[in-house]
């Protein structure tokens, strides 16, 4: 018996993160997460469940939030992905980063980096979202410490701010 | 000088009289006249930043060059012998470094008492083997490789069916699933007496479940031996208690571990020590010669990790026909799991909420096929607090009062249990407060909802300890370029102790918030501090950091005399403020606290200070009320929790901010206990169907209600110098007592069983339909 995986071995997957190409060498049965995590040393997005029902690992592909455990890394060859990591611009932090942060919009923080790129995914298609519809958009993230309000403050706090940036 | 005295300390409703060593803190409580800028501002987290860019670092995130990973091979049976285990060689799995199991057992093969890998295993998700190897792929490969052959052996699952006659041994030889037939029990007046007095009574049952704690980060650890020198990163509320528990099973002093632990995704009481895990990857590591990570996966965290006990509870309450109680008799019984102890404090408001004369309890804990109960947010008092004031409303009705007034007339003025006065209590301040804000006094005038939505409303009281004690201490430094470092051996869980004790720093030197780092979460760095849960951490730290500061102050201050040529003034002459030291008498004799700092020429100030002993004769408490308006659905049962108003008095509130976060997550626990919460388990199987966070059902953004938090925000100088009391439990405490009450409200059927789910509400209002009028 053969107690190896069997299948394919590692492919060649070309992504851009954070606006930078990088060539990986992976199985394919590696998730988006991992290689994130394992190959690109990029940890801010983390794994609460490993089965898509926490969002602690959401990122942006092709500017859509997805949970990255739910996403083979061969699926996203030659696309674009944003991490918590590539919000900040230097020192200066994202609005929906800087809401968080103001808003106290998270407590332990392990789910905040799943929560803020979630945010920001929501706002880039409903840029004035009511507080209804911010718990639309945050319903698929998760928050055992129950920061919720301060996650809806931060949310519709950034919008403003975004808003403002952009007149 | 250091002496040793005797002090009450309380922890998690059990008060004890430690024997520990106080200094005098040398400082002492703020007056009304003190002046605080930071302290009771709404201030942003200090370490914020790391956690909105990702550069947070938890446990699950440390990876060292050549770190190996560990996974752990788990019983599939809730109970069962294991027969064989058939692990292949390790030269047939490449990049695997070790497989340890029964028949291959490590060096040590014994935690606390308990066998590693037992011949007898006694819940689903027991250890049974451990792999270790070069990456994740490579461990999950080798787990699939190892068979192993099990005997199942009866089992039992829930509370009631290990409490019935005949009943399975969870554990096989242990003569019965009750671990402590005689009980915990307390008994204050004379029953006899006082059922004799009572013209009311009320006689009701209540159920709670077995509720995971389900942290977002899984149990997590990462161990690295440098020579005879062990590291240990494990994700934990007491980076002391895992250094005593690593040490004592691996047989090695104390100073050759170190526990690190910057930042934790969430304890709620699941992470206060060191775990099977923790010494596992310990061993591993010195094994291997390399750093082992073990992560616990969510299945297994759900299955393993630990969960708040379920409890069956009875209640009796006797009453005056004007109200006024005069016997309680509440007993309970816990499910403690395979492995568990004898329960936690579900009768302790029973015995501290109400001037009874007359009251009796009992708590027993019972063994099950499940991993082992743990403390989870006010362990105990959230489902005792249920019971008890749900019968209070029942009684309240019966008596023809408002369960408000209810509670008012029994309020105590003394603490029941010890006679002694309280060093503060705002118990009934915040009943009126809550009631002037969700409108209690006219709620009935307000239309019914339409369709077949019904409103409801309940109230709730708490009351929990939250004091905390010595020992306690703490370190501070004044760096060259006039920073401060305070270095404190307890855990910021996300409860914002960081935040909150840079506060008092500062204010106590009188410079910024940002001159000030304080360093948590490390045995080497810091002294001893306590584990940050019992809502303890506060008002424990918080003095000591006072204290430590201080300490350096007066140091600061006599190098600044000097400097100012006021060498023969005292230390009391100068004051500190906006960064300057100056004399009190002529401020304009004044120099900045880098200055002096600067001066000092890599000259380090270091300061102790440790956490001076409680008062004598007083209790410490904290109190508060929630009100709660729900929904309900009366043709498909479902709840919806529309608004909660909270108050709380927990003394000084140091920040306003992440203190009502903590009552924001205190309640949503509070909803997700009370709504849907609890583990599923199959009674065919014996094996839990909701192990995972989408069985498992916490609450969402969806699931929140309108939260209105109000603190009276009185300072308790009694209490201790900082004049704060813990917030982290209470404010999980009464919602789900206040929920069920005003489900009960809505439907016109007392609930007494938690969680209310849909199908749960249904029960009720079909039972109530078929009740002859």
């Amino acid at each position: 018996m053969s107690i190896t995986s069997q299948g394919p071995g590692p492919v060649d997957v070309t992504l851009t993160v954070n606006g930078r190409s990088v060539d990986v060498h992976v199985e394919p049965r590696r998730t988006l997460l991992s290689v994130l995590r394992e190959e690109l040393g990029l940890t801010g997005a983390k794994e609460g469940c490993g089965e898509g029902n926490c969002g602690a690992c959401t990122v942006l592909l092709d500017g859509h939030a997805v949970y990255a455990c739910m996403t083979l890394a061969v699926e996203c060859d030659g696309g674009e992905i944003r991490t918590v990591e590539g919000l900040a611009d230097g020192e200066e932090l994202h609005p929906v980063q800087g809401a968080f942060l103001e808003h106290d919009g998270y407590q332990c923080g392990f789910c905040t980096p799943g929560q803020i790129m979630a945010a920001v995914a929501l706002l880039e298609r409903c840029p004035s979202p009511t507080e209804d519809e911010v718990r639309q958009g945050m319903a698929g993230n998760l928050c055992r410490c129950g920061a919720y309000p301060n996650i809806t403050a931060s949310v519709i706090a950034a919008a403003d701010r975004m808003r403002q940036k952009d007149a | 000088m250091p002496e040793i005295r005797k002090t009450e300390v309380e922890f998690e409703g059990r008060v004890e009289e430690r024997e520990t060593i106080v200094e005098s803190e040398g400082v002492l409580p703020w007056g009304d006249d003190a002046r605080l800028t930071e302290v009771g501002r709404p201030v942003p987290r200090v370490a914020g930043k790391a956690r909105v860019t990702g550069q947070a670092l938890y446990t699950v995130d440390v990876d060292f060059p050549g770190q190996l990973v560990a996974r752990v091979l788990r019983s599939p049976h809730p109970h069962a012998r294991v027969t064989a285990v058939d692990a292949p060689s390790l030269e047939a799995l490449p990049g695997v470094h070790l497989i340890w199991h029964r028949d291959q057992p490590p060096p040590v093969s014994t935690f606390k008492g308990r066998e590693l890998f037992p011949a007898e295993v006694a819940y689903e998700g027991a250890e049974v083997a451990l792999v270790v190897a070069r990456d994740e792929r490579g461990a999950e490969d080798a787990l699939r490789a190892i068979e192993v052959s099990y005997e199942p052996l009866p089992f039992v699952t829930g509370l009631e069916s290990a409490l019935s006659k005949g009943a399975q041994e969870a554990l096989c030889g242990t003569g019965g699933n009750v671990i402590n037939p005689e009980g915990r029990t307390y008994l204050r007046g004379n029953l006899e007496r006082g059922w004799e007095r009572a013209a009311v009574s009320v006689d009701l049952s209540f159920e709670t479940p077995n509720a995971s704690h389900s942290p977002l980060e899984p149990h997590a650890v990462v161990a690295r031996w440098e020579g005879e020198q062990l590291t240990v990163w494990e994700s934990t509320q007491g980076v002391f208690s895992v250094r005593q528990d690593v040490a004592e099973a691996l047989g090695i002093a104390q100073d050759r571990v170190r526990v690190v632990c910057d930042f934790v995704g969430g304890g709620f009481g699941a992470k206060q020590r060191a775990g099977r895990h923790t010494l596992l990857a310990a061993l591993a590591s010195r094994e291997t010669g390399r750093p082992v990570g073990l992560r616990l996966r969510r299945r297994e965290e759900q299955v393993a990790g630990g969960y708040r006990p379920a409890s069956m509870q009875r209640v009796r309450v006797g009453a005056a026909e004007d109200g006024t109680l005069v016997c309680i008799e509440h007993d309970a019984w816990e499910h403690m799991g395979a492995h568990g102890h004898r329960g936690y404090a579900v009768t302790g408001p029973t015995e501290s909420l109400y001037a009874c004369p007359n009251v009796r309890t009992s708590v027993r804990g019972v063994r099950a096929n499940s991993d082992r109960g743990r403390a989870f947010r006010a362990p105990g008092y959230v489902e005792g607090t249920f019971a008890l004031e749900s019968s209070m409303d029942v009684l309240a009705a019966k008596v023809g009062m408002d369960p408000l007034e209810l509670r008012l007339k029994n309020c105590a003025a003394e603490d029941p249990v010890s006679g002694e006065p309280y060093t503060s209590k705002g118990l009934k301040e915040a009943y009126e407060i809550g009631a002037r804000l969700v409108g209690w006094r006219d709620r009935r005038g307000i239309p019914p909802p339409r369709g077949p939505w019904r409103r409801g409303w309940g109230m709730a009281s708490q009351v929990w300890g939250g004091g905390g004690g010595p020992p306690a201490n703490a370190v501070a430094k004044i760096l060259p370029d006039g920073g401060v470092e305070v270095l404190v051996g307890v855990q910021d869980i996300g409860t914002g102790t960081r935040t909150v004790l840079s506060q008092i720093a500062a204010d106590e030197l009188g410079v910024g918030l940002d001159a000030v780092r304080v360093v948590v979460g490390n045995t080497e760095a810091a002294p001893y501090g306590p584990t940050s849960a019992g809502s303890q951490t506060l008002a424990s730290a918080g003095p000591a950091v006072r204290a430590a500061v201080r300490a350096c102050l007066g140091q600061v201050i006599g190098m600044a005399a000097q400097m100012l040529g006021k060498d023969g003034r005292g230390e009391e002459a100068f004051d500190a403020r906006d960064g300057e030291i100056f004399l009190r008498e002529d401020p304009e004799v004044r120099i900045p606290f880098r200055e002096v700092a600067e001066r000092m020429d890599g000259y380090t100030v270091v300061g102790n200070g440790s956490r001076g002993p409680n008062p004598q004769g007083r209790r410490i408490n904290t109190f508060g009320a929630h009100f709660v308006e729900v929904n309900v659905n009366v043709e498909t049962g479902q709840v919806r929790a529309v608004k909660v108003v909270a108050v709380h008095d927990v003394g000084r509130v140091i920040n306003p901010l992440t203190a009502a976060n903590q009552v924001h997550g205190g309640i949503i626990q509070g909803v997700g206990l009370s709504l849907m919460e609890g583990r599923v388990v199959d009674d065919q199987t014996g094996l839990q169907l909701t192990a995972n966070l989408e069985g498992y059902k916490v609450p969402t953004i969806m699931d929140t209600p309108q939260i209105d938090v109000s603190f009276l925000n009185r300072p308790d100088a009694e209490a201790n110098s900082v004049g704060a009391k813990g917030l982290g439990e209470p404010p999980i405490i009464p919602t789900p007592a206040a929920l069920a009450n005003a489900v009960s409200d809505a439907i016109g059927a007392r609930v007494t069983h938690l969680p209310l789910t849909p199908r749960e509400v249904l029960g009720y209002l079909q039972r109530e339909s078929e009740r002859p009028s």
